[in-house]
């Protein structure tokens, strides 16, 4: 398991970390999605299992009416609300 | 080996697509109703994709001779215009005799409103009327969560929907249990960049078990690879899983679903 999929994912880490500091280069770092992704990341080391459903509902819409209108076409990624645990810590 | 591709957007593909497919031991492909990429302007504009996903596309697949089916509806990113979209409705029942469609699919929500959700209870009551499968597209990224919660409540509420009979498809971590916990099927769909990849697909097999899930390419005119379930074969070989556990995901577990359409071909005896 370890020797087939280590290489793979390590590079897509490193990918991750490059592209944090590329939206920080560029001065784009406070784009909600980017504040998503460091929040979600932190769940990776968290010691807790099922990290890939909790990341996903991390970076899901919370709240559960249908909405009024569309926002447009595509998902952007991340779910431009604030969640419960960055309000908190606001 | 053997497989089927159970939801492919075959008419965005090239014919080299369909030649790979057969090669690598695809029995037959199953297209449902998609977006083109832009809002189509008309009805008229519908009967003619219609037409093509029950007149060309079958002869076309024939020319390598691949077994066609496919699905009829409105995709949810056209839902909000409710005028256009119940004239489309309309227009569904007359191609439902059609030799190669399935059901009603693939309907959903995009992006979770009350419109989209409105259009989705019309094509639900459309399918229980004519006793059609159905195909549910959940929406993407941060909306499938709240939009898979919406759908599930919708089809449990309405008393004509036989969950056995309803496939949720695009699953992922956060949704995978919740479907399978209310007794429709699931499909996951393997994309480079979203919904699934081969492993996350084969580690949600290994944790909610094999029973009624079925793995898809939804190759398209987007980022996507119709060879996406061959290669998920190898993934699962790879962590020791049998030629049986393949066999039973990639092959038998849609064949049992479709075969619920009296017109799917591929019946219970070829599956083993």
């Amino acid at each position: 398991m370890v020797d087939h999929g280590f290489v793979p994912v390590r590079a897509k880490l490193i990918e991750v970390a490059a592209f944090l500091d590329r939206v920080e280069r560029y001065a784009v770092a406070d784009d909600f999605r980017c504040a998503a992704l460091r929040r979600a990341a932190a769940l990776l080391v968290d010691g807790r299992p099922a990290r890939a459903r909790r990341i996903l509902e991390q970076l899901s819409d919370p709240t559960t009416r249908p909405d009024a209108v569309s926002s447009g076409k595509a998902a952007l990624g991340a779910w431009a609300g604030q969640p419960p645990s960055a309000k908190r810590k606001a | 080996m053997r497989y089927i591709e159970p939801h492919g957007h075959m008419v965005s593909r090239t014919t080299d697509d369909y030649q790979a497919m057969v090669t690598a031991g695809c029995q037959a492909v199953c297209e449902p109703a998609f977006w083109a990429g832009f809002d189509r302007g008309s009805a008229a504009g519908f009967r003619d994709y219609f037409r093509q996903l029950t007149e060309y596309e079958p002869a076309r697949a024939a020319k390598f001779l691949l077994p066609h089916y496919s699905w009829l509806c409105l995709n949810p990113k056209e839902s909000e215009d409710l005028g256009l979209a119940r004239e489309v409705l309309a227009l569904i029942p007359e191609f439902l005799g059609r030799p190669n469609v399935l059901g009603i699919g693939e309907i959903g929500l995009n992006r979770n409103t009350r419109n989209e959700l409105r259009i989705l209870e019309e094509h639900v009551a459309l399918a229980v009327r004519h006793d059609q499968l159905i195909l549910v597209h959940t929406p993407h990224l941060e909306d499938k969560l709240k939009g898979t919660r919406l759908i599930l409540d919708l089809l449990r509420g309405h008393p004509g929907v036989r969950p056995g009979r309803v496939i949720i498809d695009h699953v992922e971590e956060h949704t995978i249990q919740q479907v399978l916990d209310a007794g429709f099927w699931a499909g996951i769909t393997l994309y480079p960049d979203s919904k699934s990849s081969p492993p996350r697909a084969v580690d949600m097999l290994e944790i909610c078990g094999r029973e009624r899930i079925w793995l898809n390419s939804a190759c398209d005119w987007g980022v996507s690879v119709p060879l996406a379930v061959p290669k998920t074969a190898l993934e699962m070989r790879r962590r020791g899983h049998s030629e049986d556990f393949v066999d039973a995901v990639l092959f038998r577990n849609p064949v049992r679903f479709l075969s619920q359409c009296p017109k799917f071909a591929l019946r219970a005896e070829s599956a083993g």
